[in-house]
């Protein structure tokens, strides 16, 4: 049952090195930079996207994922929120407004895959960029590189992948999209939907908690998928795989590594779910068919090539 | 092979490559088609390309701290994809299993 989160509101990241980062999430995705705050940090966002930001990035010596956080409908759902999940047995931390230039105050807990989430209730509208808000174009005409359209999930690899899916399912109200499940019938990965898409975050089980394994971003078309292959070459990009299909999500992608070994993902299509769906599983006997569809083999790197 | 390039040899794995100066090991070794590094993200974040340098310089960017510690750069450990060479390199590959435990120690150095 749903509880009053909305979406994917931010994802900070790690990285090696601030100008190379911006570099590539500005340039070669074609997010809008933001601007900096007073600790450094980068602010960006997809051009569709109405937040002020979306994806927040900060130097420092081990790349990977700060944390991930999703808005919810209003300061009282995050009043309620912060209750439920202190009486689910989470240690919950207050991180005041303005912390993130921008956005008001959040409340940060720690699954039990080792990763840190967040929940807040407002953030700056600055409305979707160069586009008026009444009688809005169909799209600006000076972006960039992939011109990604928003952040969309993020698939995060860790232990618990269970007891994590009973947190965001009976405290968080997330749906249960698409899972796999192995011969034994355990849930070896479980994709997450607050909304109508196939999956708002991603789980994948792993021994070594709080692993990042990519931040995805949305595209409309194939087209703009190809598009952003060629971009990858043409500018010596770190690919991964792709152009290809997954089985899960059924999602049209393509990965790549941002500077400093960061996973990204942009992709187009894929299923929807509602609230009454059934989950679509994936067996684990299949699961080379289940991420690359086309291959129907894993690459090595799909389960150990982590930040 | 152009005059900037330089011949890498990896002890343990009885394979070679040249690298430029400009291209990092990982890059160098991946366009030739050799085999004796595992490739992953190629920035330094993931460490799956993790060597021992044995002889010879190189420059370096900034690499995971989650992979090489202040003491293992210190020590000639690097992530292939991190360094450029500036001379004739003689590395070893640290594999996998060593790389996810903690004591990344080798047997015996190789003499080069
Ligand atoms: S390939 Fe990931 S650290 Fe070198
Ligand atoms: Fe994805």
């Amino acid at each position: 049952m749903r509880k009053g989160v909305i979406r994917p509101g931010h994802v900070q990241i790690r990285v090696l090195d601030i100008t190379e980062a911006l570099a590539h999430y500005r340039d070669l995705l074609g997010l809008i930079e933001v601007e900096t705050d007073s600790q450094g940090r980068v602010y960006l966002k997809g051009w569709t996207e109405v937040d002020k930001f979306s994806v927040v990035l900060r130097e420092a010596d081990v790349p990977g994922m700060d944390f991930m956080g999703y808005k919810v409908l209003n300061s009282d759902v995050l009043g309620q929120l912060e209750e439920d999940l202190k009486a689910y047995g989470c240690e919950v931390e207050e991180i005041p407004a303005g912390e993130l230039n921008g956005c008001g105050r959040r409340i940060r807990f720690a699954a039990p895959t080792g990763h840190q989430f967040e929940l807040y209730a407002e953030k700056e509208q600055t409305g979707k960029w160069g586009l008026s808000k009444v009688n809005p174009e169909a799209w600006p005409r000076d972006l960039k590189g992939m011109k990604a359209t928003r952040f969309d999930h993020c698939l995060l690899y860790g232990p618990n992948v269970e007891a994590t899916y009973e947190l965001f399912r009976d405290v968080l109200g997330f749906d249960l999209a698409e899972q796999v499940i192995d011969p034994e019938g355990n849930r070896a990965a479980a994709f997450l939907t607050a909304s109508m898409k196939a999956h708002d975050v991603a789980f994948i089980e792993c021994p070594e908690p709080g692993k990042f394994h990519h931040a995805s971003f949305f595209l409309e078309t194939w087209e703009d998928v190809l598009r952003a292959a060629d971009l990858i070459s043409m500018t010596d990009t770190s690919i991964d795989i792709g152009p290809t299909r997954h089985g899960l999500t059924h999602g049209k992608t393509i990965y790549f590594f941002d500077p400093s070994g960061n996973r990204n993902e942009v992709f187009c299509g894929g299923d929807y779910h509602y609230p009454d769906h059934e989950p679509v599983t994936w067996k684990a006997e299949d699961l080379g068919k289940a991420i690359f569809y086309h291959d129907r083999v894993l690459n090595e790197r799909f389960l150990t090539v982590l930040t | 092979m152009t005059a900037t390039d330089h011949r890498i040899q990896v002890k343990n794995r009885e394979a070679e490559f040249h690298c430029p100066a400009d291209k990092t090991l990982l890059v160098g070794m991946e366009q030739q088609l050799t085999k004796a590094l595992d490739v992953g993200c190629r920035g330094g974040g993931c460490g799956v390309c993790k060597i021992r340098v044995l002889s010879g310089e190189y420059e370096r960017k900034r690499m995971s701290r989650a992979h090489i510690s202040e003491q293992e750069e210190k020590d000639g450990l690097a992530l292939a994809c991190r360094i450029f060479p500036r001379s004739d390199l003689c590395i070893e590959a640290i594999p996998a299993l060593e790389i996810s435990g903690h004591d990344c120690e080798t047997d015996k150095k190789n003499e080069c």
